[in-house]
């Protein structure tokens, strides 16, 4: 038997990283974990409260556990109805971009743009934009005799956080499925056309199937990103009217910041970030699940 | 039935560009035969097969199914088939529904769509893999998949292949090759094979078509091709080593190499030295041990186990040349003879035939 020589030293190399991660993320974090199960009186004196902000959060009898439900589902649907309209629209601009030439270069700039715009000069640009009196989109709307008011309107308020969410993000759908079309062989397409496919076979049979793990992708992201909706709706509505624009990081920070009630912020916290990870390893298990039962 | 004749066709990828992919061209393929597209990458092979099964339209000329002209019909309206580099599979579907795919797009009553897969599937060996996923066959079975996809359709009339072998496993090289020629056999179809591989192109086809930088160099029988190269690239491309190809002038029955006179067996005009050479095949030169001949000296021995071959130098040229084995090699020194009717004078690369009188 030859002896392994061991040398601990290695580990000298992984500590900058663990120092780092220590710091940006387990520290922070460990705080929360802190606040989670403490109650303050204020003078920064806490004591024991053990899981019961937890257990008021998860019961939707309480005020605070109503909250947390509506805030919840208030996103659960503003992500679904983001990524039912951002994924077929994303793809569907995609397949209409030219394959070549000169025209490439300046469409995908020009699409790009949205998303190189920071999130809250986004909203400002939209808080504006959407005002009946001087914001175009709003006097437009208003000029053809809709009733649209995003600050007393809640499905205008709704409808508008969307579109700015579709505005903003659609181009990295786009942008990622473009990629993904331009990695498909052009063998593929000829084939198809030498067997007479229409352009929806083709789509449906070559283009989708070669997709799927761009979209797989795709979904993940614009879920996380929709999921955590912030900046917007605190820009544009403020959460309003009422509490319709109200999402779960709105609440969050309201709790935290205006209530100063760190315990059961902390606790929501925790909640909303284990949601966010459980639904996106249902997602990436689904869809992977997908994938190998269709092709086994 | 069908033959495809190929008039006056010419291609450029880019309107403005001096060079063409293709250039002008007259060919007509003929019905039942298989012919080999062989030439190095880049020579426009591809380019030729994509514009007779109408990926491509031609810059110029026409492309005529038996008396039709088909220039302006879209793929899809061709009675054609066509294999690629890369096995292209409908990955969500079955080995079946593949095979019925180009059927079920054109219409066809579903019953004569089972039946006709069943046919092919049989004459492909696929008919155990039918309900398989086809994305998970090894690639010289999807190959066959979409080689089937061209049989399906009982119109076809010439199946074109674009280098089908290049991912296949070499141990099945052979087996997709000898199931290809099985098709032909079964099928009395014409069929068109772009290779840059010279074995697979002298196995396969009937006709060979050499070409080179976009022009056709010459079309003959793979033996023809050997036996009577009629460009000098032709000469190099074909065989292993290739032909030897050395810089002669060339008078009347003799030619003069490095000082050298070679007798030629034929009677040529006179033919200025620069543009001429003198070609002729290992296969065809010899070592000889009795002191006639051309001296050379010798550069290196190999020996390929079935045969042996010399390096030579005659003057500043190189040459191989076949060791007979009753021929004792000994010393630097040897002299070579070239047989008389396998010796061939080319000026500016083409062949010039003399006067065998």
């Amino acid at each position: 038997m030859t002896e392994k020589p061991f040398n601990n030293r290695a580990w000298l190399m992984v500590a900058p990283v663990f120092a780092l991660v220590l710091f940006s993320a387990l520290l922070p974090m460990m705080t929360v974990v802190n606040y989670s199960v403490q109650d303050s009186l204020g003078q920064n004196q806490f004591f024991w409260n053990g899981d019961a902000w937890f257990r008021d959060l998860l019961n939707p009898s309480t005020e605070i556990g109503a909250r947390f439900a509506d805030a919840l589902l208030r996103n659960l649907s503003f992500s679904l109805v983001a990524l039912a309209i951002e994924v077929p629209l994303g793809i569907a601009v995609a397949l209409s971009l030219p394959r070549g030439g000169w025209a490439v270069g300046p469409v995908l700039v020009v699409i790009a743009l949205p998303m190189l715009i920071p999130w809250n000069v986004v909203g400002t640009i939209w808080q504006i934009f959407s005002r009946a009196d001087i914001g175009l989109f709003g006097a437009a709307l208003t000029g053809l005799g809709l009733h649209y008011n995003v600050t007393q309107e809640p499905i205008s308020a709704w409808c508008t956080i969307v579109v700015i969410d579709v505005w903003h993000w659609t181009p990295l759908v786009i942008l990622l499925t473009y990629a993904g079309l331009r990695a498909i062989p052009d063998a593929f397409y000829q084939a198809a056309r030498i067997d007479a496919a229409s352009r929806w076979a083709t789509f449906v049979n070559i283009e989708l199937p070669k997709l799927q793990k761009v979209l797989v992708i795709v979904v993940l992201l614009r879920f996380m990103q929709t999921f955590m909706i912030y900046t917007e709706p605190f820009v544009v509505t403020g959460g309003g009217p009422g509490s319709a624009t109200t999402f779960l990081s709105i609440d969050l920070v309201k709790i935290a910041l205006g209530q100063v009630d760190l315990g059961p912020a902390a606790a929501m916290s925790l909640v909303y970030n284990l949601i966010t990870l459980t639904l996106c390893w249902i997602f990436f298990t689904i869809m992977m699940q997908l994938d190998r039962r269709r092709y086994a | 039935m069908a033959r495809i004749t190929l008039d006056g066709i010419a291609h450029r990828y880019d309107t403005r560009s001096q060079s063409a992919a293709l250039k002008r061209l007259n060919h007509v393929w003929q019905h039942g035969r298989a012919y080999a597209l062989l030439g190095p990458s880049g020579c426009g092979k591809t380019t030729l097969l994509n514009i007779i099964s109408g990926l491509i339209m031609p810059s110029e000329g026409r492309v005529l199914f038996d008396e039709k002209d088909v220039t302006q019909l879209p793929t899809e309206r061709r009675n054609i088939a066509q294999v690629f580099q890369f096995p292209v599979i409908y990955d969500t579907m079955s080995v079946a529904e593949n095979l019925a795919f180009p059927l079920k797009n054109r219409g066809i009553d579903r019953r004569a769509v089972k039946a006709r897969v069943a046919e092919v599937a049989d004459l492909l060996g696929l008919t155990r893999d039918l309900s398989r996923r086809a994305r998970n066959l090894t690639a010289e079975a999807k190959q066959r998949v979409s080689l089937g996809r061209g049989l399906v359709r009982s119109d076809v009339a010439a199946i074109l292949f674009d280098e089908p072998l290049t991912v296949i496993d070499p141990s099945l090289k052979w087996q997709l090759r000898s199931k290809l020629k099985a098709v032909h056999r079964a099928l009395d179809l014409l069929m068109i094979y772009v290779t840059h591989d010279q074995v697979e192109a002298l196995t396969f086809a009937d006709e060979v078509v050499v070409m080179k930088d976009g022009s056709v160099l010459q079309v003959a029988t793979p033996t023809r091709l050997f036996e009577q190269p009629e460009h000098t690239f032709v000469g190099y491309f074909i065989g292993s080593p290739g032909m030897n190809l050395v810089a002669a002038e060339v008078d009347g029955h003799v030619a003069h190499v490095a000082g050298q006179a070679i007798e030629l067996g034929a009677r040529y005009p006179k033919l200025a030295a620069g543009s001429t050479k003198l070609g002729f095949r290992p296969d065809y030169t010899f070592l000889v041990a009795d002191g006639s001949g051309v001296p050379v000296q010798i550069r290196r021995m190999e020996d390929l186990g079935r045969r042996r071959l010399a390096r030579v130098a005659l003057g500043p040229h190189e040459i191989f040349a076949t060791v007979p084995h009753d021929v004792p090699i000994a010393g630097e020194q040897a002299h070579l003879a070239i047989r008389q009717d396998r010796l061939f004078v080319y000026a500016h690369d083409e062949l010039v035939s003399g006067d065998r009188r």
